[in-house]
């Protein structure tokens, strides 16, 4: 259930005024609850930035979902985080991510 | 890789026939500045809690809805994790609590001037909530006005 408890909190925050961004791990549940954006990362349960102390590819995940923020909304997105391609400088330079 | 077909049979059924919530946010706020400029915070739902806090009650029906405000300054290796859904791997986030709250990994990126700053106050609630009428109503709204009474210009959130 922490994918709808993430969208709802997400969207209750949205609606108060602040941008906001998540992570997904379960696309299936997250299309259902429809936060305003959600990045899909291809990674198990609770597992939500990838690997444990692999610092370079938790920067790259967190940089992607924010790069969401740009996007115009509504519709709800859903982006997926591609691993092979994103790169720490192509997500700074601000490249699309899907 | 995480589908619902990959979980344990009960979980399977039990999200399959679950009529999940909604809550409109629309039309959607917008960010105000650049990221090099935004103070940013964390909402995660990874059940952790900082050593002077009380742990979540697992035994509430429907699930807690209370949340824990851990400040920037935490400790992160001191939280403790309420969670006892067998339906993931704790192993991960026992190991780095980077995992789901990235405050060490936020605190860099303002060092390299691609965030602005970290909020003062991040947020952890338990994510296994099936009756999440008081969240909706009480707890999230709560957050939601402390992020504001911080200035906060973004919000990361992470499932587990």
């Amino acid at each position: 259930m922490c994918h709808q408890s993430v969208g709802l909190i997400q969207s209750i925050i949205e609606k108060a005024g602040i941008p906001t961004v998540s992570v997904t791990l379960l696309r299936e549940i997250t299309e259902r609850v429809a936060p305003p954006r959600a990045l899909f990362v291809d990674f198990p349960l609770g597992y939500p930035l990838g690997t444990p102390d692999d610092d370079l590819l938790q920067t790259r995940i967190i940089l992607a979902a924010f790069q969401l923020l740009a996007e115009r909304i509504p519709p709800a997105i859903i982006r997926d985080f591609d691993v092979a391609r994103n790169s720490w400088n192509s997500a700074h330079r601000g490249s699309d991510e899907n | 890789m995480a589908n619902i077909s990959d979980l344990k049979l009960a979980y399977q059924v039990f999200m399959k026939a679950y009529p999940y919530r909604r809550v409109d946010w629309r039309p959607g706020a917008r960010l105000k500045k650049p990221l090099c400029d935004a103070r940013v915070a964390v909402v995660t739902t990874a059940a952790f809690f900082r050593p002077d806090q009380p742990s979540f009650d697992t035994s509430i029906r429907g699930g807690d809805y209370s949340y824990r405000v851990i400040p920037i300054d935490t400790d992160l290796s001191t939280l403790g994790i309420a969670h006892r859904s067998d339906a993931f791997d704790t192993r991960g986030i026992a190991s780095d609590k980077n995992l789901a709250l990235p405050l060490d990994r936020l605190k860099s990126m303002t060092t390299g001037a691609v965030l602005g700053s970290v909020a003062p106050r991040h947020f952890s609630f338990m994510g296994s909530i099936a009756a999440p009428g008081r969240l909706i109503a009480d707890t999230a709204p709560e957050v939601a006005r402390m992020l504001l009474d911080d200035e906060v210009d973004a919000v990361l959130l992470t499932p587990v």
